[in-house]
């Protein structure tokens, strides 16, 4: 596959994401624009520049590995795949309908290049430890990355895994969260306050850095730094916007779990040109 | 009908410390296999492959649900792990992730839950697991296994990590009798018969099952011809035995340390409603939890017997036409 650290090729490609992200779901009619639209320059950095993967052989040993811990904004996920020749581009409109390898959360049963099923909170990053762990004594090469959701960190289990890589020292998993603010009932800091949330991450012994999660060379930065950390994880908080791109979807909750309708799909599309 | 074989059943292990062998055995042989434990090792008997290989020992803390899902990655970056703790942590508080990480995506992950059933005596109610069975029966693609002895713990232990896919092996704290031969050959999915008989039929699982063989000696001095059947595998069942059964004996007793209310039991009523009519009782642990006291002292009181199983087989006999 083609892979580029050229920062306007990938701004590039992001915008495209974009694009598919919104004709999926409103052709689903259902699903998660927003948490999807804060994830794209993040999972683009990761597939096009970071990540070492080949489509042609998914299941390379010394492949590195990404998991979607928030399972729910799996758009953006199978479009970035597709892209890259994983999966059919000419199948994303069959996203959430029967039969298709697109289902509503990821499902390895359907798609098996994908790394995890996932859709219940709060499991993806203790999956990763495993996968890390496994490479470990491989003497493998392959680097583990989670993305979470600063929604998704409510649940114990991803401090019971916080707590456990950090002491177990392990420094082939990196962790993303997309912190963009809003969760389905709202402002995160009204429904629980994680403030503050690199402190939160240090305390349990992870290299943190906070990044703009927009901004591709800052990203490129933080994984490259990431990739250089010996005897810590790292956990990269990315600051986004939820929903965007978009501009009546940014900073809304409505459009968490909202499909857009076909005239805000073409508005939508309009500004995505 | 084959020759009755006089049953002697030799002082054994506990279920748990056969299994605590079997993986160190496992290790030597298999360097993919690696062992999870939540700060429970020297009760589950873990510890004595965390000692001899600590590199493939994963020491998870009291954090089942997180080991859990580890278990899982490990499995899906090409391991053969095996999570252990009590069965009613690994189950209750793992549930989810059982769910989710492994029975969903068919992961190649091994439970081993011990401490199973009420026979742990003192602990009492929260460390006793009793419905463990059909929580992980309710997981798509499982296979659970509950082994009488130790004979068959070393065997199906080493068997699981030969086979792909998820499976739960339930193993108890308490020493239980030698049940078969050291050579007995096991297969998943496969009953043993170990005694023949044609009036009724006594299926067991775990401890019950060397209870059900004291309570065909007792039946057979009262002229009661019975069938005794080791039902190690819970999941799949083994079908053939249980309508061979219903078909020749017309008289079906399921004995289990576990509730009544989604064990073995209602899983083999399931396969007779499907396959031969026969009459049905069941032994086990009837809609409550258990209480500290002794194991013998709570077997008793719970009615897990070789004497609950000759009442429940005389009950059989009577509604028999």
């Amino acid at each position: 596959m083609h892979t580029t650290s050229d920062v306007t090729e990938l701004a590039a490609i992001s915008k495209r994401m974009r694009r598919e992200v919104i004709e999926m779901i409103t052709e689903a009619k259902s699903g998660h624009p927003g948490g999807s639209l804060s994830a794209v320059e993040l999972i683009v950095t990761l597939y096009f520049d970071v990540m070492r993967h080949d489509p042609a052989n998914p299941k390379w040993k010394d492949r590195d590995r990404f998991i979607l811990s928030k399972g729910h904004c799996c758009p953006i996920l199978y479009a970035v795949m597709a892209e890259c020749g994983y999966c059919p581009k000419d199948q994303l409109n069959t996203l959430r309908k029967l039969g298709s390898i697109y289902q509503g959360h990821p499902d390895m049963r359907f798609l098996p290049s994908l790394e995890a099923s996932t859709g219940s909170l709060g499991e993806g990053l203790s999956l990763g430890i495993g996968m890390a762990l496994a490479a470990k004594l491989d003497k493998s090469p392959s680097r583990t990355f989670v993305m979470l959701g600063d929604g998704e960190i409510q649940e114990g289990q991803i401090w019971e895994a916080a707590m456990f890589a950090g002491a177990k020292k392990v420094d082939n998993l990196v962790a993303i969260v997309d912190t963009n603010r809003i969760q389905l009932d709202g402002f995160v800091k009204d429904i629980m306050d994680e403030n503050p949330l690199g402190d939160k991450w240090a305390s349990f012994g992870w290299h943190t850095l906070e990044v703009e999660g927009h901004d591709i060379a800052a990203l490129q930065k933080a994984f490259a730094e990431a990739a250089a950390m010996k005897e810590q994880p790292t956990v990269i908080i990315a600051h986004t916007i939820k929903g965007k791109g978009v501009s009546f979807m940014e900073n809304n909750p409505k459009f968490h779990g909202t499909a857009p309708t076909v005239e805000e799909e073409a508005r939508a599309l309009a500004e995505l040109a | 009908m084959a020759a009755k074989t006089k049953f002697e059943l030799k002082a054994g292990l506990a279920t748990r410390e056969a299994f605590g062998k079997a993986l160190a055995q496992l290790g030597r042989v298999n360097p993919n296999v690696v062992v999870l434990d939540a700060d429970l090792s020297k009760s589950t008997y873990t510890a004595e492959f965390g000692h001899a290989f600590p590199e493939r020992f994963f020491e998870c803390g009291i954090a089942e649900s997180n080991m859990v899902a580890i278990g899982s990655g490990l499995a899906m970056g090409g391991k053969i792990p095996f999570a252990s703790s009590f069965s009613v942590f690994l189950l209750n508080k793992g549930f989810e992730q059982l769910r989710v990480t492994a029975a969903y995506p068919n992961v190649n992950l091994k439970i081993v839950g011990t401490h199973s059933g009420i026979s742990i005596g003192e602990d009492g109610p929260s460390q006793m697991s009793i419905e463990d069975l059909s929580l992980a029966c309710s997981l798509p693609g499982f296979t659970v296994i509950s082994p009488a002895d130790e004979v068959a713990t070393m065997a199906l232990v080493k068997r699981a990590a030969e086979v792909f896919g998820p499976i739960f092996i339930r193993t108890g704290r308490l020493k239980v009798p030698v049940v078969y031969a050291s050579d007995q050959a096991f297969e998943i999915g496969k009953a043993i018969q170990l005694i023949d008989g044609s009036d009724v039929t006594l299926i067991a699982t775990g401890l019950m099952v060397a209870e059900s063989i004291r309570a065909s000696e007792t039946l057979e001095a009262e002229g009661v011809s019975a069938r005794v059947i080791d039902m190690h595998t819970i999941k799949p069942l083994d079908r053939d035995a249980i309508s061979r059964a219903a078909a020749e004996t017309g008289a079906i007793v399921v004995a289990e340390e576990h509730l009544l209310d989604a064990g073995l039991g209602v899983r083999v009523a399931q396969v007779v409603a499907e396959t031969h009519p026969a009459v049905m009782e069941f032994v086990g642990i009837h809609n409550t939890y258990a209480e500290s006291a002794t194991p013998d002292q709570l077997l008793d009181k719970y009615g897990l017997r070789a004497v609950n199983v000759v009442a429940a087989a005389r009950r059989a006999l009577s509604r028999k036409r």
